[in-house]
């Protein structure tokens, strides 16, 4: 399964590439807390830096506000909030990821951005079942680098999961 | 129809799909005009025009659908023109039962072009078959009545030239000639195009002999001279050409077909108008064949320029080449133009244009004047005297972005007329079937409001129609006893009043019942005395479930509605009133603002948040007094306010966020008002007062309570917009649970 989807995103995603190395995907790394993360780089609008937001009343507290994006009103979520994390500072490494995912604009607040790296299907491992601050049924896989490990998280499934609270109502 | 350039640019692959959308639009402004003709018709004196031009509507509708190949659009439409042919042509009476079954088959290939145009695959069953059946029956023998009176005179020509002609004699031999061949128009689309012609009767193909297309003297020399040029650039030179009519006797490059068939010239004219542009077809009755009435007046609609006396009557030496036994009367030429504008129902000085192109420049513009803004402000810092030329630039650029704005914004209006002309149909059908005499005026067609708004005012206003004309318009009889004529009347008036469209539904019926009213509200509980004023009376019957008819009808009566029509132009940020005089009538204004996109609004501020309360909602503004604030048990602070007593609402409170004021002098209350409740909403300060660009926070969140929208401010950060009905209604419902 996961190879099918990976294929099938290699080939969705750039084609031109296709033919040289069909199995490499790329992901956008990125730190929360102590861990790494992967998301797909295709899912990345632009990354931003973490400027004031609105807030919006009565609204879960990993939801920071919205902002204007070039005259589009894009909600920002904060996962370090989202995933329990003790220290929330926003510095000048805190940035926000705009993430084009289910057909929505949503800025996502991280520790920072580290690197895009390219994953061949070999490097990625099936996640083992375990209680973390990511719920197992977003996580792809794990990645291998030679720096460590990398959580590559579905980050469209993530997003328009009911508990975010980002939809009106789930969109898988 | 503005097929005709689309349908240049095929290329090779001729993919009817991309044709598909045009064609629902145009199949779509024929049924409206269809409609429209037949509610207009006089039954006892049908004017000509009126009849060809209906049966035109049913004929391009055919035409288009049976080049894509929607058969059940077809079949119905076939139907319906073999009907109006022989009303038409005079072989028929024009009744009522004819002008009722045509306004059924125009809902019913309404519904086939809807579903064709969400990817269905057409409409079928049981009332298809019916009214195809019931159509049918109007052709029985015996069922065809003899003509009356002063439709005679349309019918004549046509029943001179076709004796008692029946819809099996008009078979007929068509020449279709294709081209000349260029790069808008190749051999290889032309083989598709004949392939779906096959379906059409008896094809046979014919050489293509370019000398036989010409004079026969000139000919030969001017086909060679032609022949040692490539086609392409003979195609380029006949273009370069003044009038490609005339270059078409020269030019070799043609595909010729005869086609025996039922289908009338013009039908052949439509169907190919949509595959091929128009200039690069001819179509060509043979005559000493079993050909039909063509040469009647009636079959021409004016529609197709006869320009035999402008071509050198090519076909004159076409028909004698290739077939000899023609007599030698040169038979019409005709030209198929793009099958043009019928009336003057739309401006021929317009594009199409996808609204969603529209909004996006009109999203673009509001980003310019957020930016415009902006500078405006960075630019205030400035020392004026320093910056002279600065200050000018930034107050120029003001004037142009709002020019702009205003230009851009227009685009999205649209007249009232699209609105008002779907109500004769309606009222026609409910007059009849309530068995009353309506006559329906309206005033202000060209009133303009925003497209988004038309799509949304329809079902208020047809609910008012309904209302009109199931309670208010008395029964003709009842009207002559009370001195009134027996017809009664709607009005619909559209007109501009400052920044809002004021929209009106009046009728000289009976008028609002004040005591009966009353007594139905008593009846349902209702907190009601008779010192009322009529205004409050009237306000009543916007209540969900509140009806005064004595017999539910099937047109109105059941209580739904009123309480859906002020809601629907609520949200639309509108006004509903009534006023009535019994026995005279009843008028019902609704105010709306002309455009959903940009609102008044006022903003306030809240610790560090600013909000914008749309201005409409704002009754007043005023620094509370510390003794006009009392407390009310579980329910807490209402405000005196000139001896009303209203609730406050606080809105760090409702938005639980930090704020500035520490008492309650410190602060300023906005007195709200929504559906005739009035709450003091309390707030740190007034900000100003501005006109803002909505955005929807729906597009990339979810619905926020007590926030209809977004927008941003001119230093580039967002702010919320109050959803003031939310919030009277979170006021009211605080007030309720302590009572």
């Amino acid at each position: 399964m996961l190879q099918d989807a990976l294929h099938e995103d290699s080939y969705a995603g750039s084609p031109a590439k296709a033919g040289i190395a069909a199995q490499v995907q790329e992901y956008l790394t990125y730190r929360v807390g102590a861990e790494e993360y992967g998301i797909d780089i295709l899912k990345v609008q632009e990354i931003r830096g973490y400027e004031a937001v609105t807030p919006i009343a009565n609204s879960p507290a990993w939801l920071k506000g919205i902002i204007n994006l070039r005259g589009t009103i894009v909600p920002v979520v904060d996962m370090r909030i989202k995933f329990n994390l003790e220290k929330v500072d926003y510095d000048q490494f805190t940035v926000v990821i705009i993430l084009s995912v289910a057909g929505r604009v949503i800025g996502m607040v991280v520790d920072g951005v580290s690197d895009v790296i390219g994953l061949a299907a070999e490097q990625i491992r099936p996640a083992p079942e375990m209680g973390g601050a990511v719920d197992a049924r977003y996580i792809v896989g794990l990645g291998t680098v030679e720096t460590g490990m990398i959580i590559l998280v579905d980050i469209e499934q993530l997003m328009s999961s009911a508990d975010m609270a980002l939809f009106e109502k789930p969109v898988h | 129809m503005g097929n005709a350039g689309t349908a240049g640019n095929v290329d090779d692959n001729v993919d009817l799909a991309q044709f598909h959308e045009i064609f629902f639009e145009e199949a779509g402004e024929h049924l409206d005009r269809m409609e429209a003709l037949l509610v207009d018709i006089d039954l006892a004196a049908p004017g000509a025009e009126t009849l060809n031009a209906i049966f035109r509507a049913a004929h391009s509708i055919k035409g288009g659908a049976a080049t894509f190949g929607f058969r059940d659009i077809t079949e119905l439409t076939h139907e319906m023109e073999t009907v109006f042919d022989l009303v038409r042509n005079g072989e028929m009476a024009l009744g009522s039962e004819i002008v009722d079954l045509f306004l059924a088959s125009g809902d019913m290939l309404k519904n086939m072009l809807a579903e064709r145009r969400a990817g269905g695959s057409g409409v079928s069953g049981a009332p298809v078959q019916d009214l195809c059946a019931r159509l049918r029956a109007l052709l029985a023998p015996g069922a065809v009545r003899p003509l009356r009176g002063a439709a005679a005179e349309v019918a004549a020509a046509a029943q001179a030239a076709a004796p008692g002609a029946a819809r099996e004699k008009r078979i007929q031999v068509l020449e279709i000639v294709f081209g000349p061949f260029d790069e808008r128009i190749t051999p290889k689309m032309i083989d598709g195009v004949i392939e779906d012609l096959a379906g059409f009767g008896e094809l046979q193909n014919l050489p293509s002999q370019d000398a036989s297309v010409a004079d026969a003297g000139a000919a030969p020399a001017r086909a060679k001279s032609a022949r040692t040029k490539s086609g392409r650039a003979r195609a380029r030179g006949a273009k370069r050409g003044a009038k490609p009519a005339l270059h078409v006797v020269e030019q070799p490059a043609e595909r010729r077909v005869r086609l025996t068939t039922d289908v009338g010239v013009q039908d052949m004219i439509d169907t190919l108008g949509f595959m091929v542009a128009p200039d690069r077809v001819r179509v060509t009755p043979v005559e000493g064949e079993p050909t039909a009435a063509l040469d009647a007046p009636g079959e021409d609609f004016g529609l197709f320029e006869e320009n035999a006396a402008q071509t050198e009557t090519p076909s004159a030496a076409s028909a004698e080449t290739t077939s000899p036994a023609e007599p030698p009367a040169a038979p019409k030429v005709v030209e198929l133009k793009a099958p043009g504008k019928i009336a003057p129902a739309a401006d021929a000085a317009s594009i199409r244009v996808s609204v969603q192109k529209v909004d996006y420049l009109i999203n673009l513009v509001g980003e310019l004047v957020i930016t415009q803004s902006m500078l405006a402000q960075t630019a205030a810092q400035a020392d004026p005297v320093m910056y002279e030329s600065l200050a000018n630039g930034i107050a120029q650029l003001e004037r142009n972005t709002r020019d702009l704005q205003e230009a851009s914004m227009s685009i999205r209006m649209m007249p009232m007329s699209v609105v008002f002309s779907r109500f004769p149909r309606l009222v026609r059908d409910l007059a009849g079937k309530l068995g009353k005499e309506i006559e329906l005026r309206t005033e202000g067609d060209d009133a303009e409001l925003d497209k988004g708004l038309t799509e949304h005012i329809v079902d208020p206003l047809t609910h008012l129609v309904r209302n009109s004309l199931d309670h208010g318009i008395e029964m003709p009889e009842e009207r002559l006893a009370q001195g009134k004529i027996r017809k009664g009347t709607i009005t619909l008036r559209a007109y501009h009043k400052g920044g809002n469209i004021v929209i009106e539904v009046a009728d000289d019926g009976k008028g609002l019942d004040r005591e009966r009213i009353l007594a139905k509200a008593k009846e349902r509980g209702m907190a009601v005395s008779a010192e009322m004023s009529d205004q409050e009376v009237w306000q009543l019957i916007f209540e969900p479930g509140f009806s005064t008819a004595a017999v539910v009808t099937d047109v109105s009566g059941r209580g739904v509605g009123m309480d859906v029509v002020k809601r629907n132009i609520a949200e639309l940020g509108g006004r509903v009133e009534i006023d009535s005089v019994i026995g005279a009538g009843t008028r019902i204004t609704i105010r709306l603002p002309l455009t959903l996109a940009i609102l008044d609004g006022m903003s306030v501020r809240v610790g560090s948040e600013i909000f914008i309360i749309p201005l409409g909602y704002v009754v007043e503004s005023l620094q509370p007094e510390v003794g006009a604030i009392h407390s009310v048990q579980n329910a807490g602070q209402v405000i005196a306010v000139r001896g009303d007593f209203l609730p406050m609402l606080a809105l760090h409170g409702v938005f639980n966020m930090k704020h500035d004021a520490q008492s309650w002098e410190q602060g300023i209350v906005v007195i709200i008002e929504a559906e005739g409740t009035k709450t003091a909403l309390f707030v740190d300060d007034l900000v100003g007062q501005h006109q803002v660009v909505i955005k929807s926070i729906e597009t990339n969140y979810r619905k926020v309570p007590g926030i209809s929208g977004a927008t941003i401010m001119g230093d580039g950060r967002v702010a919320l917009i109050l959803d003031v009905g939310h919030l009277v209604a979170r006021a009211g419902s605080r007030i309720a649970r302590a009572a």
